[in-house]
């Protein structure tokens, strides 16, 4: 070891010991929900559901997933669209979607979970403000 | 640097095993890729396989060809080239059986459509208890036999040290969900799944930019490039981006608003000081020195070009306001695929070529050495045109406003279907590097481990 590598080994504990710190922030503080109720028994069946069928790989939510269907965080809460609109595609998928054969309970749960998305925020990033330093803020 | 040798020793031998496997999860990724892109544009096409499962297998071949070769470069590095003894060269075998196996397992847990988890790690979280049991055993192995180094560390022993560490936290991060307290709050779960996959994509940066700054060292015989304070610099620049630096892909979800802050202040200066490491080793290389290791050289020089051209857009991107509008588009596909193919498969293909160049010396010619200049070229060429094709159908998505999602992916067809074309081509050329790199680290004839084999 060299001259060099104790304060390289701080350096390293430092970091290591602030990740720490810093994750437990966002665990907490900084990913409280503050706009939306808890989770209903359904939202979270629903929201199972939506993993173990990989709804991922071409649906996002909040922008974050793949890109071969759209953006599902507000279409359940849109008075445009609605849970009977997101309904007809679960039941019977499109030339773009398989048809999963959910069960109609499984169908409710998949629905209670894209409401309950869509009551934690907003996701329509066109609509964001500009700031002079190169942030948005927008609607939540 | 050192003349061919073909004596390898077990564990290092294992190490090549691990670049093999690696090698062929590569072919395996831009094939899926492809048939992918064209059951994007056609969803009818390939009947029996689906879009949700093409993808999910695309992607875990390509992180598996990340892993592979960095840790098969660690394997066969540490032992072969820079004298350590691992302490426990047996595990080398297990480690590797149980990564083929465990890949076996969630390939075919993609195929009968069995998912569990999400992005990287999408198959049931069962199948995470091995990767997750031999990481550990491989960390604490590689952490006891880089402590024999008797010389200072190198910059790529941190880096390599930190990747490891890192790969546990994130890899544990990412099955946060399988508790109430993360998976009851749509907020923290989405926040700390793109937590884990930032961090991942950080750990995995380590490794390959370690290796990176490894193979740079070997080529230009510059012992002291992995000790000066702007490698340490390039070091603790990538361990605070892989702390912070993904928040940039969460501007969208309604977090607190200094996690997003956070990450746009770090934002990717990690990759400007790499840029700038690997321009200066350029500088540093004689003629002759770029001629002895050509395609190693080659390998590498492209990451540089590539690492300038992602580090705009990535800039660009951790902007929030540039952000806003490119976030849910293909430009987002664009820096994804830019960065694993243009870093990191560029990197590593480097370490594969050194590697070969070494243990093969004049062997590695003829056909093998054709192909393996011919495909690098073409799959260089290819990914510019795959970029490009993407970045002008995300900038149409990002910049237009459509009436509602069909209109905007029927209006960026053309586009994807150039970006799938250009797959074709990016497979192509691709494969040829790997066949060539294939036929050259596959085990030879025991009594040509005696004497380094210059029979071309």
């Amino acid at each position: 070891m060299t001259e060099h590598q104790p304060w390289r080994r701080f350096l390293f504990l430092a970091l290591f010991v602030s990740f720490f710190f810093y994750s437990a922030s966002v665990y907490t503080s900084g990913t409280a929900l503050n706009t939306a109720p808890a989770a209903s028994d359904a939202a979270l069946r629903g929201q199972t559901l939506f993993r173990e069928n990989n709804c991922w790989a071409c649906h996002q939510i909040y922008g974050l997933g793949g890109y071969m269907g759209p953006d599902l965080t507000n279409v359940v809460i849109d008075p445009n669209l609605g849970p009977d609109y997101a309904r007809l595609f679960i039941e019977e998928g499109t030339d773009r979607m398989p048809n999963f054969e959910f069960n109609e309970t499984e169908v409710d749960d998949i629905i209670a979970y894209l409401e309950y998305a869509g009551a934690a925020g907003n996701y329509n990033p066109k609509k964001g403000e500009l700031t002079w330093y190169g942030t948005v803020e927008y609607e939540r | 640097m050192e003349q061919s040798n073909m004596s390898v020793n077990k564990p290092a031998r294992t190490g090549i095993n691990f670049v093999m496997l690696g090698l062929a999860a590569l072919g395996g990724c831009v094939l899926l890729g492809v048939l992918g892109a064209f059951k994007y544009l056609y969803p009818e096409a390939l009947p029996g396989f689906e879009f949700h499962q093409l993808r999910p297998i695309h992607v875990s071949l390509a992180v598996s060809w990340i892993f592979l070769a960095a840790i098969g470069g660690i394997y066969h590095y540490l032992p072969h080239y820079r004298g350590i003894k691992l302490k426990w060269p047996g595990s080398v075998d297990i480690h590797f059986w149980v990564f083929l196996g465990t890949g076996l397992l969630i390939l075919g847990a993609y195929l009968m459509g069995n998912f569990g988890g999400r992005e990287y790690w999408a198959y049931p979280p069962s199948l995470s208890i091995p990767i997750f049991a031999t990481w550990i055993f491989f960390g604490i192995h590689i952490l006891l036999s880089m402590r024999q180094e008797k010389e200072p560390w190198p910059v790529y022993y941190w880096m390599w040290m930190t990747g490891i560490i890192f790969f546990l936290i994130t890899f544990s991060e990412a099955y946060l969900y399988l508790v109430p307290f993360f998976n009851e709050n749509v907020i923290r779960e989405t926040t700390i799944q793109w937590k884990s996959y930032g961090a991942l994509v950080g750990s995995w940066n380590m490794l390959v930019y370690g290796t990176a700054m490894f193979v740079m060292e070997r080529i230009s015989g510059d012992k002291k490039m992995a000790h000066t304070n702007e490698a340490f610099l390039l070091y603790i620049l990538s361990f605070i981006a892989l702390m912070v630096g993904w928040s940039h892909h969460i501007y969208a979800v309604p977090s607190a608003t200094w996690i997003r802050m956070l990450g746009y202040a770090v934002s990717m200066a990690e990759l400007a000081i790499l840029a700038h490491i690997i321009w200066e080793w350029r500088k540093s290389l004689t003629p002759d020195q770029k001629h002895a290791h050509l395609i190693s050289y080659r390998f590498i020089f492209a990451s540089d070009i590539w690492v300038f051209l992602n580090l705009i857009l990535a800039i660009l991107m951790s902007i929030p306001a540039f952000n806003l509008f490119s976030h849910g588009t293909h430009i987002t596909v664009a820096h994804a695929m830019g960065t694993t193919i243009g870093i990191n498969t560029m990197i590593l293909m480097g370490s594969v070529f050194l590697m070969v160049e070494n243990l093969c010396g004049s062997r590695f010619a003829g056909w093998s050495k054709k192909w393996a200049g011919h495909g690098f070229w073409i799959s260089n060429v290819s990914l510019i045109v795959f970029l490009g094709a993407l970045m002008i159908a995300g900038s149409m998505e990002a910049f237009i406003a459509w009436e509602d999602f069909y209109e905007k992916t029927e209006a960026v067809v053309p586009f994807l279907l150039a970006f799938s074309v250009s797959g074709i081509g990016l497979l192509g050329g691709l494969w040829m590097v790997v066949v060539s790199a294939l036929n050259m680290l596959m085990p030879v004839d025991p009594r040509e481990q005696i004497a380094p084999a210059n029979t071309e």
